[in-house]
């Protein structure tokens, strides 16, 4: 059964996005990310053009972190002070990252940009997530060797603007939450994703917040980072199409109840080990596709609607 | 039967048809399709639309559609350190956004090179204006590229359909359009062609719109933006939240 979508003025198979977002949010239920950083790709592959892609997958993440903070809320989870400061941040990135992708529209470079963005992106992640996991399950084997000290001192805490969080019981100077939610701000407006994959590590291993506050306070900023993105799209470029966005929820909203029940049953570093198997698979795809001679060296586009 | 019978007969009989031959040299042709709307609903994958006529004696029929008029960029990629990238475009100013041929016999057995020239009838002989002006060899570079990449969206037709007679004297054809045909108002040309000259045409147009629920959605994106990214924004937030509820107590 093929649905049309307005604003990508397409048709596609529905059962493919519905099947598109299940796969996306079992990932994301599993290995607790957003899953945005597969499914911008993964439009692409399938044929929806790049910038409605890249739009419409941020308006996608609204839905699926609001859910998702929920959850962590019920917990208790959320640091909703450092959520706020990591916004401010998140607001300003986002409105740059809209403005930059405008510019790359009209010089033809969306295209180029996203893929390059994302192989970089994917495989340092990948890369690292793979070292890191290797090592946690050889240090398993082989138990007591090497704990983490409690605190690291780096350059990172003697910055000025010191800030107190109370949940997350940090005394840190607001320059860096700021700094990160830019950060990631612009790639959300960019790559069409909340940032999680790049927001958690850093909320741990920069900012040293405690591990149960991460998940719950990183989605809690990027509904709202998402949602930005998701309106300066639809203003200045266009490209949110909002029945690819609800369709793709949900079967994304079904996907991650199932992921989150299969992920409780795995261990911990052979999750990460996976996941980093498949970031890295993705970059190699993008990046030989970067490389590979088009079939075609020249491509038709009407004025207005990339 | 005898000749003084015949006489009144074959007077009545060249009468009739003097009669009914004057109306119709007023109007050679006549063409009408079974539909002048297509409406592209939700599942739309594709449709066509059946053009009848009939003519007032021989000739060969050939039949133009084109789609609204677009403004169209073509890229070229060249391979920069190691990656394509596309580093020249051209824009092609109100090129049809679509275009198909029919006739009921090969073309260059009906119209010479120039007369299809003139009516703009097969794909080489769309008259097409660049933004900027090119070189003859860039020209023709970036037009082949175009034609190729609108034929294989199958938005310009590359084979000439036929237009099959009915005796001879009523005609028809079918006008095929893919799930990607762009909306407007297309221009369905049909000409008559004697002696290897366009003796009468006519248009008829032929509108293709989004309807229902999809057509009000892009408008209102194109109309309210800001309302358009709000409210979606509101229906993903509340989609979010009612996925939660069934798991409030797990």
């Amino acid at each position: 059964m093929d649905i049309y979508l307005p604003i990508a003025a397409l048709s596609v198979d529905v059962f493919v996005l519905l099947g598109l977002g299940g796969a996306v949010g079992f990932l994301s239920g599993v290995f607790g990310v957003g899953g945005g950083f597969l499914l911008t790709p993964f439009l692409i592959f399938i044929g929806i053009p790049p910038a409605v892609a890249v739009a419409s997958s941020a308006n996608q993440l609204v839905g699926a972190s609001v859910s998702g903070v929920i959850a962590h809320w019920r917990r208790g989870n959320v640091d909703f002070h450092m959520g706020a400061v990591l916004l401010i941040g998140g607001f300003a990135g986002s409105a740059f990252g809209v403005w930059l992708f405008g510019i790359l529209r009209r010089l033809g470079q969306v295209e180029l940009t996203v893929s390059i963005s994302y192989v970089a992106l994917l495989g340092t992640l990948g890369g690292l997530m793979l070292i890191e996991s290797t090592r946690a399950i050889l240090r398993q084997r082989r138990p007591g060797a090497g704990r983490r000290r409690l605190h690291q001192h780096m350059w990172i805490h003697g910055l000025p603007l010191k800030m107190r969080f109370r949940r997350s019981k940090l005394y840190i100077s607001a320059i860096v939450p700021v700094g990160l939610g830019f950060l990631v701000g612009v790639l959300s407006a960019i790559m069409g994703i909340g940032g999680g994959f790049v927001m958690v590590p850093a909320m741990i291993y920069m900012l040293g917040m405690p591990t149960s506050m991460v998940p719950g306070t990183s989605l809690l900023q990027i509904i709202f980072v998402a949602a930005n993105v998701t309106v300066l799209q639809a203003v200045g470029n266009g490209t949110v199409d909002a029945v690819l966005a609800l369709t793709l929820l949900v079967g994304g909203v079904l996907g991650a109840q199932l992921g989150s029940r299969f992920g409780s049953k795995l261990r911990g570093e052979q999750l990460r080990a996976l996941l980093a198997i498949m970031v890295l698979a993705v970059a190699v795809k993008l990046a030989r596709d970067l490389g590979v001679r088009p079939e075609d060296l020249y491509s038709v586009v009407m004025v207005g609607a990339e | 039967m005898t000749g003084r019978r015949l006489l009144p007969c074959l007077l009545l009989a060249s009468l009739l048809s003097s009669a009914a031959a004057t109306p119709a040299r007023a109007q050679a042709l006549v063409a009408d399709l079974t539909s002048h709307l297509v409406a592209i609903t939700t599942g739309f994958t594709g449709t066509n639309v059946v053009l009848f006529g009939a003519t007032d004696g021989n000739g060969d029929v050939i039949v133009v559609v084109r789609g609204p008029e677009r403004d169209l960029i073509v890229r070229r990629k060249s391979k920069v350190a190691e990656v394509w990238i596309n580093t020249r475009q051209v824009t092609f100013l109100g090129a049809p956004s679509y275009y198909s041929l029919a006739s009921n016999r090969p073309l260059d057995e009906i119209a010479p090179p120039a007369v299809r020239q003139l009516h703009q009838i097969g794909l080489e002989n769309i008259r097409l204006n660049t933004e900027t002006s090119l070189s003859p060899e860039e020209t023709t570079e970036f037009r082949t590229a175009l034609m190729r990449n609108q034929t294989r969206a199958g938005l310009y037709l590359p084979t000439v359909r036929q237009v099959s007679f009915l005796g001879d004297r009523l005609f028809r054809t079918t006008i095929d359009f893919p799930a990607n045909v762009p909306t407007g108002t297309y221009l369905v040309e049909v000409f008559l062609v004697r002696d290897k000259a366009v003796v009468s045409g006519q248009t008829t147009p032929l509108v293709i719109s989004e309807l229902g629920i999809d057509a009000e959605v892009h408008d209102f994106a194109d109309h309210n933006a800001l309302a358009y990214g709000l409210i979606a924004v509101a229906m993903a937030a509340l989609a979010g939240w009612l996925a939660s509820l069934p798991f409030r107590h797990a």
